[in-house]
């Protein structure tokens, strides 16, 4: 076996160092009762070259594969990754290195990290980002978590119905064993939050908004973050696709405590929903009760610029059971990949590619309105929006998939109110052509 | 002018500014595609000021990322015995099977039929981790080992609500991992610590005196992180299930037994593994990981959903009942480290798997043997993956441990894990694993003992070490003093 | 760390079991940590102080103090209503480690100065870390 370095003369002299006759002497603190019995039920090694045509194989049982044309976001985007990316990102100093626990030889890791949590910060308008959580989803449950915190004896945390349902989902199930209470608002005609009932429910510790929402509606965050801070409860806002803040104010801007969202746009492949990587931000004073790791600058003995994990005390491994999560280090080379992708694109590369995207969605909202479909909600939407046929849309989508388009994701199975509707997603990658043909097949 | 502005470079090792110290207004790092479509209006109300992200060229970003990677330090770059982090030798095959284009390019939200190819890989991984582990029900969802420990708990509580059970302590080791306490805490238990007996090991009766009903059960690290096997988990199952309780069981250490041990047979009922370590998947300088569970048939239901099944050769999610924990990950887990652990896997087969479990302890316990005499040992009995030694012989010269794991930096290693497990003072947890090969070790304990005669002769060597690296010593007392998060 | 004959105690102070000096008898107390504890806990760089007009009972947990890599929790030694708190040491927690008898961290009016008696003396807490 090509990882299995030892031969058999060097297992014999490494054992008769350790006063063993076997390997299997080696387990002598086992009892029997605990051992495995017979050999374990896998399947039998593959070389190299095996395992490349068994992959292929399984590559070929994917009925849509990366030639297809897939208009779907809601929370995992298709955008334009630089080769410079899959380069310079596998490279092994990267990605076979751990968490810089040695920090005098892994400040290529640390600077990368401070790099991409003073991007994030300028990003979303915040004063301090850490060092990553898994995902979106995991990010807003971190956050409604940490609003408790931050809060002190509230119990409970309302967050819009607009937020993705899986998001909603998740954080339900953080939230399952705890004495919190989770509570959703919900959404207008408009697409957006619904916050006149915010008075009546009390105790709220903080308030999760999304935007661009699910329904890929901008929401009015500086309104709804008056009102909620009015409330006197704690805003947070969430976001599945960063780009969108190329164009938009960004949370900062509209007072936003806590920022939580998803960071794949930036550089990552969608690769059927991870390795994602969870954003997450907050205003200083709530430094301290943010979950996740952190770096930060410092100096050598010498007196030159490096850096260091920081602020370690709110953390699991020292502050134990009442640390600010039982999070350790999760993504990584994710963050770096992300950063990357910020510092290629620019701060005005990112404004131009923002407004691309929001361009084509509205070409093919106009497209679609033109055959008689109708743009469910009026709001100002990013590059995803609500699409009602007059007719069933499910032939028309079996065709398209002929083509190699998938055309949008059927609400009815998160929302049953929107049922036959269709969530569509355009980005860059998506040619005029491709949206011409989409609502070519519309009927009229 | 800062020692960190000087032009040039310190032999090879090139000086590198931050992103935004680089870079010049106007330009691109990469094409934004010329529009096709008329540009459409943005109502000014929404609009933001811009970001503020440097402008770099290609190369400007080319460069920067490539000097930033030779300040570090990776398992290809040479020997990394991080105690409890299983820095195995990451598989290249499986870098390419990760970026396999169809595979790579899934939309997690399409339907079940147009992604057979990935569902199979789901559903197939979750068995051959049911083989290795005993236990038949897998989630492949969690995307971190303490995600897979919270995944676990949230499994504990569901099991005792649906019994209508009340418990609010749980049992943890002093030789667990340490983040055992804040993820039962996420679930609303109160950790109760159990000190390990003189041995290194838990003993049956100090588990018999604290466990009741208010207990939802015990979470154990076995082999522990002093590397040695529980070897009453068998009985301290049986009692922790007398009253009611579950056993889980951190599988962060399950390098040392596949294919040796069956976790069910020891009484476990709910495991995470950490595909990052065990399965050879890259730890990426701290992630992206996996941290699969693995539970027994009776709790299969309060399992994480979605998870894939197999019905007439054909796959789908099934999204389990009502009894289900949720949702943990927005979509299927880190899916692309998913596929690097099947790819192992699928190369390395039953036999050569339970081989790397020997060879990982062959290695180990002769780093053990050979060192014995140059460190103080923490615990003299028969070690598994790994070994941990105390500072007490350095204490003697005013030497600490932190200044031996800087001193192995200057001569080429990554330095063990230390002050970990707690349990042991000044720890050195050397986990050497099955890749390494004898004259790497060989050189690895020679360097070790220099630098325990150092310690005598020159000890200035260990206290001003690193000399070598790309920084000196850092401050971390400032960084936590004075922090500055963002520049 | 210090060897025990190089640290520093101060003969007029009372000590707890928790390395909390105190001082003072009348209406109100100053409580700070000893310079064992300083020195023990190494380079502290963050001091969590409890809110002004905030009561606890003798041993409760009033706030921590941090170094880099551990959180000690600090425990008030007799029960009172936190009067003053010393906000010098939110920009500059070093100067508990500089001077730990100069740098008090909390001032509390006891609710029952009977609870004073249960303290150390000096020798005894010097007879307490000899162990």
């Amino acid at each position: 076996m090509r990882y299995l370095p030892h031969t058999d003369d060097e297992i014999e002299e490494m054992l008769a160092v350790v006063g063993r006759k076997s390997l299997d002497e080696l387990f002598c603190s086992v009892p029997d009762a605990c051992r495995y019995d017979g050999v374990m039920g896998l399947p039998e090694p593959m070389d190299e070259w095996q395992l490349t045509a068994h992959v292929a194989q399984l590559a070929e049982a994917m009925q849509v594969n990366h030639t297809y044309n897939v208009l779907i976001g809601a929370g995992s985007y298709h955008h334009n990754i630089p080769e410079t990316i899959r380069t310079v990102m596998s490279r092994s100093e990267f990605v076979t290195a751990y968490t810089p626990y040695q920090p005098e030889m892994a400040q290529g890791t640390l600077q990368g990290i401070y790099e991409y949590q003073t991007l994030v910060t300028r990003l979303l308008g915040m004063d301090v980002a850490n060092a990553s959580i898994y995902d979106g989803a995991s990010a807003l449950a971190e956050g409604l978590l940490m609003g408790l915190r931050v809060a002190k004896k509230k119990a409970k945390v309302a967050v819009s119905a607009a937020v993705h349902p899986h998001y909603r989902e998740v954080a339900k199930a953080y939230l399952e064993p705890t004495c919190y209470e989770m509570v959703e608002l919900p959404v207008g005609p408009d697409g957006r939050t619904d916050l006149s009932g915010l008075a009546t429910i009390g105790d709220v510790a903080a308030v999760a908004i999304q935007s661009p929402n699910f329904f890929g509606v901008i929401e009015d965050l500086e309104t709804l973050g008056k009102d909620i801070h009015a409330a006197g409860a704690l805003f947070i806002t969430s976001f599945t696709e960063p780009l969108a803040y190329g164009l938009l104010k960004n949370p900062g801007a509209c007072g936003a405590d806590i920022v939580c969202g998803e960071g794949q746009s930036f550089g990552l492949p969608r690769s059927f929903g991870g390795a994602a990587l969870g954003m997450f931000a907050c205003r200083d004073e709530f430094v301290r009760n943010m979950p996740g790791r952190l770096v930060g600058q410092t100096q050598d003995l010498d007196g030159k610029r490096g850096f260091v994990l920081t602020l370690s005390t709110r953390e699991q491994h020292i502050r134990r059971e009442k640390a600010t999560s039982n999070i350790c280090s999760n993504q990584g080379i994710c963050t770096l990949i992300a950063a990357m992708y910020m510092s290629s694109l620019g701060g005005s590369g990112l404004g131009e590619l923002a407004r691309l995207n929001y361009s084509k969605a509205e070409y093919f909202k106009a497209q679609l309105r033109a055959k008689g479909a109708k743009i469910v909600f009026d709001s100002p939407t990013f590059n995803e929006f609500v699409v009602e046929f007059k007719e069933d849309f499910r032939p028309t989508y079996e065709r398209l998939l002929a083509k190699k388009i998938v055309a949008g994701l059927d609400l009815g199975k998160f929302y049953p109110e929107h049922k036959g509707r269709y969530l569509f997603c355009v980005t860059e990658t998506a040619a005029k052509e491709i949206i011409d043909a989409v609502a070519g097949e519309v009927k009229p | 002018m800062s020692t960190t502005n000087i032009p040039g470079a310190n032999g090879i090792i090139q000086n590198e500014p931050l992103l935004w110290e680089k870079g010049k207004k106007g330009r691109r790092g990469m094409c934004v595609p010329a529009s096709d479509v008329p540009e459409a209006h943005f109502p000014a109300d929404f609009q933001g000021q811009g970001v503020d992200f440097p402008d770099l060229s290609e190369v400007d970003v080319v460069r920067h990322y490539t000097r930033l990677s030779q300040w570090n330090y990776g398992v290809d770059t040479g020997m990394y015995p991080l105690g409890s982090c299983t820095m195995k030798y990451n598989p290249k095959i499986n870098e390419k099977v990760a970026s396999t284009p169809q595979l790579a390019a899934a939309h997690p939200m399409l339907s079940d039929a147009l992604v057979q190819g990935n569902l199979q890989i789901m559903y197939e991984l979750q068995e051959y981790l049911a083989a290795i582990t005993g236990l038949p029900g897998v989630t492949v969802q969690p995307a971190a080992g303490a995600h897979g420990e919270l995944a676990g708990m949230l499994i504990f509580a569901a099991y005792h609500k649906a019994k209508n059970s009340k418990r609010n302590k749980i049992l943890i080791p002093d030789t667990a991992h340490g983040t055992n306490p804040a993820s039962a805490a996420l679930c609303g238990y109160k950790p109760v610590p159990i000190k390990s007996g003189p041995n290194g090991i838990l003993d049956i009766k100090s588990i018999a005196a604290v466990m009741d009903e208010e207990t939802a059960g015990i979470m154990v690290t076995n082999p522990n992180t002093l590397g040695l096997f529980e070897t009453n988990i068998r009985e301290i199952a049986e009692i922790v299930h007398a009253k009611g309780g579950l056993v889980y069981g951190d599988g962060a250490n399950l390098n040392a037994v596949m294919g040796i041990i069956n976790p069910r047979k020891c009484g476990v009922d709910v495991m995470h593994l950490n595909l990052h370590k065990t399965f050879s998947t890259p730890h990426g300088g701290g992630g992206p990981g996996a941290g699969p569970v693995c539970v027994t048939e009776e709790l299969s239901k309060y399992l994480p959903s979605p998870r894939a099944v197999k019905e007439d050769n054909t796959y789908r999610l099934d999204y389990g009942g009502p009894e289900s924990v949720g949702r943990v990950h927005a979509f299927h887990g880190n899916f692309s480290v998913l596929l690097r652990a099947y790819s192992y896997i699928r190369t390395m087969g039953a036999e050569n798997l339970k081989k790397a479990s020997q060879l990982a302890v062959l290695n180990a316990a002769y780093i053990k043997e050979k060192l014995k005499g140059t460190l103080p040992l923490a615990y003299n009995r028969p070690c598994m993956h790994e070994c941990v030694f105390s500072d007490a012989l350095l204490q003697e010269d005013k030497i600490s441990t932190l200044d031996l794991a800087k001193r192995l930096i200057d001569c080429g290693y990554h330095p063990p894990t230390i002050y970990f497990p707690l349990v042991v003072h000044g720890a050195i947890m050397i986990e050497p694993t099955e890749t390494e090969c004898k004259e790497d070790i060989d050189q690895f304990i020679e360097v070790v003992k220099m630098i325990v005669r150092e310690a005598k002769e020159n000890p200035e060597l260990l206290r001003q070490a690193p000399m070598r690296a790309k920084t000196r010593r850092l401050d971390e007392t400032l960084a936590a003093r004075h922090p500055c998060l963002c520049g | 760390m210090k060897e025990l004959s190089e640290v520093i105690f101060v003969e007029e102070l009372k000590y707890t079991e928790d390395h909390e000096w105190v001082t003072g008898s009348g209406a109100t107390l100053k409580v700070g940590i000893s310079d064992y504890a300083q020195d023990q806990l190494g380079d502290i760089v963050f001091v969590e102080l409890p809110e002004v007009g905030a009561t606890f009972a003798k041993g409760d947990q009033f706030g921590t103090l941090e170094s880099v890599k551990a959180v000690s929790e600090l425990y008030l030694p007799v029960g009172g209503e936190i009067v003053a708190v010393n906000d010098a040491l939110g920009d500059a927690p070093e100067l508990i480690n500089q001077d730990p008898y100069g740098n008090w961290i909390v001032e509390i009016k006891p609710s029952d100065t009977s609870e004073l008696e249960q303290l150390l003396s000096v020798d005894a807490y010097r007879q307490l870390l000899r162990g």
